[in-house]
């Protein structure tokens, strides 16, 4: 499992690398951490002629915290998240979310872009994104554009990502006070990727109705999904036992996973509405009653 | 004169392998390099049944640095077939597998061509550019697809069928007050070393001679596997054995590449090297388990068990491989168990699928046959309202009752009985250890959204198999002693466990003992490493020339000294006269050869015996099973090293835990292995089963050793899926869930309780 | 496609790796500098047997290039210590049977030093947790969690040291 041959090149400039890019052809990729692009290419699944590291690239593995939102740099890593301080109350829901992702060595290396650019539809950072309605900064040939998470990812491992283009950061909107979150994912094992995951937060008003309820799924579609339905349902209602399992019913009724080697489609529906249930339960201090 | 003597035997010392191993300066077969060194990779079929209509291969020869690319026409003549080494059953004999494919695959990875480069990597470029030409042929997936017959000649897939017992079966189920039949089954799933395998395949053509380094298990039988299908000399063949890491059964076997290594080696006259990449270790080492079985068990109404008919159905994958018939085998003769059941009968049919062949691994047949028999038992229990530790405790044979025979069972063995033990005193010390009658009022019960269960799993596992191993003991000059020893070493601590044996007996200290293995240089003859034979057969055969050795020193001490061997004795390398007259060790190995040979020969199996019992919960909405507690007793008769035993102990039943929840080798219809990757190929880590318990007792030594040893490398596995799917079941018996499948996936058990709610719910 | 020198750090000397880009740093390591105590158990980033510390971060050396090594400070199972002087997380090994074959050791012995140099007071949890990355089929875990909690004392002596 050697990999493919290929020619490399470490530019020192953002606009070096675009044209490193786009001068191949599209035969050209990016590399930063490798943690998803090294197995592919040890598979032989991918095989460009080029690969651009960015990992040098000046200023883009910078966290910046301020009243707009989080802003991550393409090339923040696991770790640099996990130890961020400030993030524990700047974006509880990413933290939380980021704790699930692959292991120690992994984390060490894995970036924000790449997580991105590789768009596994079971990834938490994407998933995180569509549900938090972040926006993505790409770079390329033709300029900047900033693209919003929901329309970024495509399908299975494809993004809007043109092949003279790189990603350069992440935006997420600002965390409103006394938001109420939850993440869970169910995995086989630790750190593995999820067989369905649920991302969910909302705001309550005045009367203590949710409002501005945001539910996204990971691993149960060709990429991360919010389901709208889910969070009509609960817009505008006071958080309660009945309110929940609504909401998960609606959210299995939302989702249709594809059958794969690790379990059935029905299966991965029903993860969908217990994880739900479990996140919207400890978002909202609801006891709900034991199943049996 | 009569200080004590501190023997090591029996304590758990450090292991004398490890300070390499921690230093990173092992040498394992991918770490070898010799100037000239070539790589080999081997193109693999992509199809699970094709008739091959071409190669073309010129693209890849016209690579720089591409010397060879060998397939079945390089090889010419008949392809050598690889031979059954054990139970060689002859109705096997059609199915062996041809070290390379020449007309037709018959599984995703068997071996089409061998390409021989400068690189690794460029090897695999050239592979990606071998056109090959196919004939697609429907693939046979699963038992009973008897249109499609894989063989030219034959009339259906299967390889063999067989009956065996003992008693009267039938007069046992006529009389009986109670019946239950059940169907059962284990997935496939193969052992995982972490190192994959690996060959260095060196040919000396001024002397006409090849050393295939990386070899291991049973080097001398392969030697003479090669040598045969190479038209050498055995003589002219050295296979050598270095660090290995991990074999559990599948490594080590005769393999194609332990041909197809050595021929390019001896072809181009050239080192070659080859190391299997995991991708295609998942498709090429050997597959195993993946037997399924109806049982049937007669009882009393008091729970007495009066029979058992078993019927045993193996995928056996492709071809028959050198394990013969071991898994459905020992499957079937595994059934009864450690109870008394008068009358047994046993079927096995053993049958051929477009799979990758299957061998054994760890605890092959015994872990399906445990698993099987346990859960029916459970069931019975449930049936007749009897608690499941008093249905076994009833049941089990007791020490009043050995040696108990097994006859019968396997038809190419002879007699073969349970040698010693007290099988209930095991059984009571596993119930005193996880709190079994405290912990009933947990059975099924909801907490906090889990369902608790606890389940036992009893098990008798044989070890120490014969017929014969060899050790060689030499004093050196400076004092120091070498053992060397036919076992081989797959990583499980022999080195050591062999220098304490030798240590005791000369009293040398341990570290001044160097142990070597395996390789096929060291001695005459030796028979390797397989069903927990290592400490058994070698430990003895170290014993026995050590004792021989102990005599030639004193000898010799005798005429050096001028004082009677009776008063000499060995003390810290110096042999010590009662007149305080001493010699040293090195000096007399000074004076000549001072070495002995010793060997063991046995025919009588040894039998660990024991019970595990779990304590699970079962989160009854997403199919997550948690373990709160893990108890395994075995009676290994004689620990050795009380650590090393506890560590095979602990490494067999996370082994044992991941076939029962995770390892699974999944294939779609068309014979394509899904899961060829270790992201999809999913093996216990750290943090899945952190609380476990193995209890390593000595309460009977074995009759058939002089160690009292029995085998202890896999009796840790073989109970593993009985006892956790038996609390597994037990958690779930509220919802009128009954388990009968491996693995026991958060998906299935999932899919169990839905389907048993929607029954209950229709009824 | 041509090879390229990288200027590295590995084990505390300056080193030389003339590789083709393609190489991974765990192929560069081994057949380069010939540190072959760094093994490859999957080649995809799975098994963390090739786990080296770059710049005192463990990482798989399969998902990484050896030109992305270019003046990195790279460790691998060597820089712990010779055979004749194990270090003390090494002995904690040795001392509780926490290897069997050998082949995946070292991987996690620089995970567990990466770890314990990062988090000197990590508990039982978090080293199972950080573990959970590295793949052994022997030992069970048991004795390698067992073993890398003993030598945490020991490792936080090492850990004040480094940092003075």
């Amino acid at each position: 499992m050697k990999l493919p041959s290929l020619d490399y090149t470490c530019p020192a400039t953002l606009t070096e690398a675009i044209a490193a890019l786009a001068s191949h052809d599209g035969e050209a990729k990016v590399i930063a951490g490798g943690q998803s692009l090294m197995p592919m290419l040890a598979f032989r699944l991918a095989a460009p002629k080029l690969l651009v590291d960015i990992g040098r690239l000046p200023d883009m593995d910078r966290i910046d915290i301020s009243e707009d939102g989080v802003d991550l740099g393409a090339l923040v890593t696991w770790r640099r998240i996990e130890r961020d301080a400030r993030l524990a109350q700047a974006h509880p829901l990413l933290v939380a979310a980021i704790a699930h992702v692959a292991h120690y060595q992994v984390r060490n290396r894995g970036t924000v872009g790449g997580s991105l650019a590789h768009a596994d539809p079971a990834a938490e950072l994407p998933g995180i994104a569509v549900t938090c309605d972040a926006v993505i900064t790409i770079a390329g040939a033709n300029g900047t554009r900033i693209v919003p998470a929901a329309a970024f990812f495509r399908g299975g491992l494809e993004t809007v990502l043109k092949p003279d283009e790189l990603i350069v950061s992440m935006r997420l909107p600002a965390w409103r006070r006394g938001r109420r979150w939850g993440f869970a994912e169910f995995a086989r094992r630790q750190g593995d990727f999820a067989m369905a995951g649920v991302a969910a937060y909302y705001n309550l008003d005045a009367q203590g109705a949710i409002c501005d309820a945001h539910v996204g799924v990971i691993g149960v579609a060709d990429r991360p999904m919010r389901l709208r339905e889910v969070e009509t349902v609960l817009n505008g209602r006071r958080p309660s036992i009945e309110l929940v399992r609504h909401a998960a019913d609606a959210a299995r009724g939302a989702v249709d996973p594809p059958d794969d080697i690790h379990a059935e489609s029905a299966y991965r529906r029903e993860l969908v509405g217990v994880l739900l249930e479990r996140v919207l339960a400890s978002a909202g201090d609801i006891d709900m009653p034991e199943a049996t | 004169m009569t200080e004590p003597v501190k023997l090591l035997v029996g304590a758990a010392v450090e292991r004398m392998e490890d300070a390499r191993f921690l230093a990173g300066s092992g040498t394992f077969a991918d770490d070898l390099v010799r100037e000239g060194m070539l790589h080999a990779v081997i193109l693999r079929s992509p199809l699970a049944h094709a008739r091959i209509i071409g190669i073309d291969a010129s693209a890849a020869l016209a690579m720089t640095g591409v010397h060879a690319v060998i397939t079945a026409a390089e090889i010419g003549g008949d392809i050598p077939l690889i031979p059954l080494r054990l139970a060689p059953l002859p109705e096997f004999e059609p199915f062996r597998q041809p070290v390379i494919a020449r007309d037709k695959v018959r599984y995703v990875g068997e071996p089409i061509a061998v390409i021989i480069a400068e690189t690794r990597a460029l090897a695999e470029d050239a592979l990606e550019v071998i056109d090959i030409q196919f004939k697609a042929l429907t693939a046979v997936t699963e038992r009973g697809s008897g249109a499609h017959a894989l063989f030219d000649g034959a009339n259906d897939n299967v390889a063999v069928r067989y009956d065996a017992g003992f008693g009267d079966v039938e007069g046992a189920f006529a009389v009986a007050d109670y019946v239950r039949t059940e169907c059962f089954s284990v997935q496939r799933h193969t052992a995982l070393p972490m190192e994959t395998r690996g060959l260095f395949a060196e040919w000396d053509s001024v002397a006409g001679r090849l050393i295939v380094t990386g070899a291991t298990k049973v080097t001398f039988y392969n030697r003479r596997t090669l040598a045969g299908m190479l038209g050498m000399r055995t003589e002219d063949i050295d296979l050598i054995e270095i660090d290995v890491g991990g074999g559990f059964g599948v490594r080590g076997e005769f393999y194609p590449e332990d041909f197809l290594v050595p021929f390019a080696a001896r072809m181009l006259r050239r080192p070659v090297k080859w190391i299997e990449d995991r991708r295609e270790h998942l498709m090429a080492i050997n597959h195993s388990r993946d037997v399924a079985c109806e049982l049937s068990i007669a009882c009393r109404s008091d729970g007495m068990f009066l029979g058992l008919r078993g019927k045993i159905f193996s995928d056996m994958g492709a071809y028959i491989r050198t394990n013969g018939g071991v898994v459905p085998a020992k499957a079937a003769q595994f059934l009864p168990g450690p109870y008394r059941i008068p009358h047994v009968g046993v079927s096995v049919e053993a049958f051929l699928t477009s799979k990758t062949p299957v061998g054994t691994y760890r605890g092959p047949g015994r872990f399906e046959a445990n698993f099987f028999r346990e859960r029916l038992i459970d069931m019975v229990a449930g049936d007749l309202g009897i608690d499941p530790a008093e249905i076994r405790r009833k049941n089990l044979i007791t020490e009043e009752e050995l040696p108990y025979p097994i006859n019968g069972l396997v038809p190419y063995e002879g007699p073969t009985a349970y040698d010693s033990g007290d099988y209930p005193a095991a059984f009571e010390r596993t119930l005193s250890e996880i709190g079994w009658t405290e912990k009933q009022n947990l059975q099924g019960r909801l907490i906090n959204g889990v369902r608790h269960g606890i389940g036992l799993g009893c098990f008798v596992e044989s070890g120490g198999a014969g017929p014969k191993e060899n050790a060689l003991l030499t004093l050196e000059a400076d004092g120091s002693l070498t053992v060397a020893v036919g076992s081989s070493v797959l990583g499980q601590g022999l080195e050591t466990v062999l220098g304490q044996i030798a240590a005791d007996t000369l009293s040398i200290p341990f570290d001044r003992i160097r142990v070597l293995h395996g390789s096929t240089t060291l001695l005459d003859e030796g028979f390797g490493t397989y069903h927990s034979r290592a400490v058994v057969m070698g430990g003895s055969a170290v014993l026995d020339a050590g004792k021989r050795l102990r005599e030639k020193i004193l000898q010799r001490a005798a005429e050096r000294l001028g004082r009677p061997n009776s008063e000499l004795r060995i003390v810290d390398g110096l042999v010590v006269a009662a007149n305080g007259a001493a010699i040293s060790l090195a000096s007399l190995a000074r004076d000549g050869d001072l070495s002995a040979d010793g060997t063991f020969s046995n025919t009588a199996r040894t039998y660990s015996y024991g019970t595990h019992a779990v304590h699970v919960t079962v989160d009854p909405r997403t199919g997550a099973v948690n373990i709160l507690d893990y108890v395994a007793v075995e009676d290994v008769g004689h620990a050795i090293n009380p650590a090393i035993v506890h560590g095979q102990a602990i490494g067999a039943i996370v082994q044992g835990l991941g076939g029962v929840f995770l390892d699974h080798l999944i294939y779609d219809d068309e014979g394509q292995l899904l899961n060829a990757s270790l992201a999809d190929y999913l093996v216990p880590t750290a943090s899945d089963f952190p609380t476990l318990r193995a209890i390593t007792l000595e309460l009977r030594p074995s009759p058939s050793n002089p160690l009292g040893a029995k085998g202890a490398g896999e009796g840790g596995i073989v109970a593993v899926a009985a006892a956790t799917a038996n609390a597994v079941a037990a958690a779930l018996a509220p919802l009128n869930v009954e388990i009968h499948h491996l693995p026991l996936t958060p998906a299935r058990l999932w899919r169990l309780i839905k389907d048993a709610r929607d029954r209950a719910a229709a009824a | 496609m041509t090879s390229v020198s990288v200027h590295l750090r590995v084990n505390g000397a300056a080193a030389t790796m003339t590789v083709e880009p393609r190489t991974t740093l765990a192929d560069a390591l081994r057949n380069e500098l010939r540190l072959t105590g760094t093994h490859l158990g999957c080649e995809h980033g799975v098994c963390g047997a090739c786990t080296v510390t770059v710049d005192g971060a463990a990482v798989r050396a399969c998902l990484m290039l050896a030109v992305q090594a270019q003046d990195r400070d790279v460790m691998t199972v060597e820089g712990l210590g010779d055979a004749a002087h194990l270090g003390p997380l090494q002995r904690a090994f040795r001392k509780n049977h926490a290897l069997q074959c050998g082949f995946c050791t070292a991987g996690i012995l620089t995970t567990a030093h990466a770890l314990l140099m990062d988090e000197p007071d990590a508990d039982e949890d978090r080293i199972r947790e950080v573990i959970s990355g590295n793949l052994c089929r022997c030992t069970g875990y048991l004795p390698i969690i067992a073993a890398i909690v003993e030598a945490r004392e020991a490792c936080r002596g090492m850990q004040r040291e480094a940092a003075q």
